[in-house]
């Protein structure tokens, strides 16, 4: 019994393409060891943390409408899993555009409760 | 039997139906170039840069013109290799400064400032337009490959 969370992990990893949002809330929840706050990541979200950019900046402050690059100008699909069926289902995606987006906003990357406020956030709009 | 003839044939007219010279600046079909490389901006044409540049650009992708677009060391080089095999030729000239070292934008190299030498520093800077590296703004079919000048607008 002792080895089912290990091997259940590691079948997780395996089968990173099947995620789902709610799956990515509970990771990054477990990893920071306390509940999400969407109301934190709403606030984390929109305004920026010393950089030029905050995550809206390309996102918009509503991100169930799409978004626009800040600096390209290129069109992004929404972020919101309730606007775009395709967010948040595959980790090598997500965990790639968190290191680079929060390496742009913050100069750093994002802590596990900041990415779980941040989803809490995303899953709560509609 | 019937679809497998119809696919490629298909294809065959499709390719057939586009303007004689359209194809100059086709990016080649490549799924981890377009994944990784058009997800910020279009797929420029490897083709408009030599492959000096592209081996420059591709060794720093953490500081890729103020934002990171760092990937994963299989896919960098999967890609740096594409780059390379299908960039510029004789008709790309010159891509380097003026010091000799490898430009890294495809709007700083000297064709590319001779085919837009009628646009104004002003028009550059335009809302609209953000930055001459915005090539859809004004190429309206940029992300197929084409720039000639039947699909150019100019925005206000
Ligand atoms: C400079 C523009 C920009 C900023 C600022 C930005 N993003 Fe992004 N983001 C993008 C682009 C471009 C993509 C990838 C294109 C796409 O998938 O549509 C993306 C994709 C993502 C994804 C991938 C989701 C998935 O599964 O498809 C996540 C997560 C994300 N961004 C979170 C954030 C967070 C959190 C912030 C703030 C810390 C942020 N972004 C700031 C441009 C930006
Ligand atoms: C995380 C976002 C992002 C990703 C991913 C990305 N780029 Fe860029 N790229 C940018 C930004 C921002 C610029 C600067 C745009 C500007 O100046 O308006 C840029 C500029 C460029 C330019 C120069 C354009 C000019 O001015 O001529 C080239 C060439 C380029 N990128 C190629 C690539 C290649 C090849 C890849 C894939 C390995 C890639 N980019 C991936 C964000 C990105
Ligand atoms: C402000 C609008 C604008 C932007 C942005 C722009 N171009 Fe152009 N481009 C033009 C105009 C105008 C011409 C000239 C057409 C002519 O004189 O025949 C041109 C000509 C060209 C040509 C020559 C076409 C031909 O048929 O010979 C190429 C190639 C080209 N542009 C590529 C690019 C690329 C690549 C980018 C982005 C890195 C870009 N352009 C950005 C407006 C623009």
């Amino acid at each position: 019994m002792r080895h089912l969370p290990v091997i259940a992990a590691a079948i997780f990893t395996v089968g990173a393409h099947a995620e789902t949002p709610r799956d990515f809330l509970a990771r990054f929840e477990k990893e920071a060891g306390t509940a999400a706050s969407a109301e934190r990541g709403a606030r984390f979200f929109t305004t920026k943390q010393g950089g030029e950019w905050s995550c809206a900046s390309c996102h918009t402050d509503k991100p169930t409408q799409a978004g626009r690059h800040a600096k390209t100008d290129k069109a992004i699909t929404p972020l919101a899993p309730a606007a775009n069926a395709e967010r948040f289902t595959d980790a090598a995606k997500v965990d790639k555009w968190f290191r680079r987006n929060c390496n742009d906003t913050l100069n750093r990357v994002c802590s596990a409760q900041e990415k779980a406020d941040v989803m809490a956030w995303l899953l709560s709009l509609k | 039997m019937k679809p497998i003839i119809a696919a490629p044939l298909l294809a065959l007219l499709a390719a057939f139906a586009l303007p004689a010279h359209a194809d100059r600046y086709n990016v080649p079909k490549n799924a981890a170039f377009e994944e990784e490389c058009a997800s910020c901006h279009l797929a420029y044409p490897p083709q408009m840069l030599h492959a000096d540049s592209w081996r420059a650009m591709m060794g720093d992708l953490s500081h890729h013109f103020g934002s990171d677009a760092s990937i994963d060391e299989k896919r960098r080089t999967a890609i740096a290799d594409f780059l390379v095999a299908n960039s510029g030729g004789r008709k790309t000239g010159n891509t380097r400064d003026a010091k000799g070292k490898p430009l890294l934008r495809i709007t700083e190299t000297a064709r590319f400032e001779k085919k837009h030498r009628e646009i104004s520093a002003a028009t550059w800077k335009r809302a609209s337009i953000k930055s001459p590296a915005n090539c859809t703004a004004c190429h309206k079919q940029a992300a197929a490959g084409y720039y000639n000048e039947h699909s150019i607008t100019i925005p206000k």
